[in-house]
């Protein structure tokens, strides 16, 4: 009896971890910590590294002498002025670069007089890759905001006017048709046709240049500043503080992050539509 | 499935326009096409079609692909201009045309992927739309295609023959005179297309309005128009009426008659050679 109940019980259960598992992994997968497991591990790894000696403080400190390293900058009010300075520079640099790409992409996007006049010469300008105006842009500007202002916007542009003008040209031509025939003014079909169609596209833009711009604007900073995150590291470079140094590399990874998840949410509010990001 | 609103097909037209006298501007409109002539560089592809179509008729048009059956529906819809010859409605040469008189269907759906099956319906009502009236009707007509349930859902969720159904309701929902319907249901598997077909037939019915259907399948032509004309290279050849009571039967003796004898034209076959089915050939394949 005892054996007859448990070789019928044995299949079960290897069935109910089997389902367990299935679980597991379906939680795993809609988990928003998940993301999160390997930057975690990663520090711990550090950390531990670093307390058992094993990485030389002065080659990479702790991730604890880190964080200390950033407690004590923000209490004497270091590191949120330059944080500020850098945000604002990269928010204006791309609102500037961002603004004049998305016009010219939709100017040569609709009108093929304006893409026969412009964008050869915009393509021209492109292939300059931009880190090798910064001579020029020093000699211009000196180290005034300017200069990190020009770099930045110049860097946001073209991947905000490739992607616009590609999504603008890349409109269905039926559904153009359709919205004409019901009599849709140009404005109508611009605002319900052409900007929703191009949208994703231009999204790509957006996430695409985001990167470029904290690439650029970190160069930059570097180079020519006397504030700034970038500038923050150069200067704790010269008093040999790494730990402010791998801070400020931090502190653009995280605002780097930051910046694309906030595109990323506004993508999916107003890509709803879009089957790419409709709940399964 | 959503049931279909079925409940006018077993009304004959006749029947339908005494019982409810019509209003002006709510009937169909009648179309006179004059020498109506298309080029494409030195290609002619229209070479003086001459045409009246009565107003309310359900007239399809047959032909071979390339013949210029949509060419000239897309004439008529005002997609593209004539090079010679004209057409008008209402047997006004000068008036100009009421707002909203010519709407077309196309084979593809075409809706905004981006706006709600409801939104994409106002589409139709024009330079009304948003306004609460047109908002009423969009979800009268979307009832009447039996749809009235997906409004708020995005075109992507629905099926081939539900989008079909939304043009449509788009196509209708300003009570146009004339509905130009370019192969509408060529890309629907069989079964949604015969439920498309009365569907078509019962709007028809139930909003009186002229209707020019340019399809390859003889059978569809023959199942729903009043009249069914072809187009052989730019030209008309064949005018026939079909004088047959509705709802059509498919498969009716009358029918494959009519069938047959329009295939035989069509793919120059003698007519004394019998054919095996003529349900499973087609005048031409797809649509160009």
């Amino acid at each position: 009896m005892s054996d007859v109940s448990q070789a019928l019980a044995t299949p079960v259960v290897r069935n109910g971890t089997a389902s367990i598992r299935r679980e597991w992994k379906a939680r795993f997968l809609q988990s928003n910590l998940t993301q999160w497991l390997v930057p975690t591990a990663i520090v711990a790894i550090w950390q531990i590294g670093s307390q058992l000696g094993l990485i030389p403080s002065n080659f990479l400190p702790a991730p604890s002498a880190i964080l200390a390293a950033g407690y004590r900058l923000t209490l004497n009010g270091e590191l949120p002025t330059n944080i500020a300075v850098s945000f604002q520079r990269a928010a204006t640099g791309f609102l500037i670069g961002g603004t004049l790409a998305f016009a010219f992409g939709l100017a040569n996007g609709l009108s093929k007089i304006s893409e026969k006049l412009v964008d050869s010469t915009l393509q021209m300008i492109r292939n300059i890759p931009n880190l090798a105006l910064i001579p020029l842009v020093i000699l211009w500007f000196g180290i005034d905001e300017g200069a990190k202002l020009f770099l930045t916007s110049l860097g946001v542009f073209f991947p905000i006017y490739i992607n616009t003008f590609h999504g603008v040209r890349t409109v269905d031509p039926q559904l153009v048709e359709m919205a004409r025939s019901y009599g849709m003014s140009s404005w109508d079909l611009f605002r319900r046709v052409i900007l929703p169609s191009a949208l994703p596209s231009i999204f790509v833009g957006v996430r695409y240049a985001l990167g470029i711009m904290w690439l650029t604007l970190i160069v930059a900073e570097t180079i020519a500043a006397n504030s700034g995150i970038g500038y923050m590291a150069m200067h704790a470079r010269e008093f040999m503080l790494v730990d402010v140094v791998v801070l400020a590399i931090v502190i653009y990874a995280l605002l780097g992050k930051v910046a694309d998840s906030s595109v990323r949410l506004l993508e999916r509010l107003c890509l709803a539509w879009h089957p790419a990001f409709q709940k399964r | 499935m959503t049931a279909m609103p079925l409940t006018l097909s077993g009304a004959t037209r006749a029947h339908r326009v005494e019982s409810q006298p019509t209003l002006k501007g709510d009937e169909g409109a009648s179309l006179t096409v004059r020498g109506l002539v298309k080029s494409f560089g030195d290609i002619q592809v229209l070479r003086g079609i001459d045409l009246h179509v009565p107003a309310g008729q359900f007239l399809a048009i047959v032909g071979r692909s390339g013949c210029g059956k949509s060419t000239l529906l897309r004439l008529i819809a005002g997609l593209d201009r004539p090079t010679a010859g004209g057409f008008w409605l209402d047997d006004d040469r000068d008036a100009e045309p009421r707002p909203h008189e010519v709407r077309i269907m196309y084979q593809e759906p075409r809706l905004l992927p981006w706006a709600s099956v409801l939104q994409n319906v106002e589409v139709g009502s024009g330079r009304d739309r948003g306004k609460p009236a047109s908002v009423a009707r969009a979800r009268e007509v979307l009832r009447s295609v039996g749809l009235e349930s997906r409004g708020d859902e995005w075109p992507s969720v629905l099926s081939g023959g539900q989008k079909q159904r939304v043009a449509l309701a788009r196509a209708l929902v300003s009570h146009p005179g004339l509905l130009a319907l370019d192969e509408p249901l060529g890309a629907l598997d069989a079964l949604t297309r015969i439920e498309m077909q009365r569907l078509l037939e019962s709007m028809w019915l139930d909003q009186r309005f002229t209707a020019i259907l340019v399809t390859h399948d003889v059978a569809e032509a023959l199942t729903l128009a009043d009249r069914v004309v072809m187009i052989e290279e730019g030209a008309i050849t064949l005018d026939v009426p079909v004088d047959l009571p509705r709802p059509r039967r498919r498969g009716s003796l009358e029918l494959g008659k009519l069938e047959e004898r329009i295939l035989d034209q069509l793919l120059g076959d003698p007519p004394s050679v019998p054919r095996p089915s003529s349900r499973s050939t087609h005048g031409c394949s797809a649509n160009s």
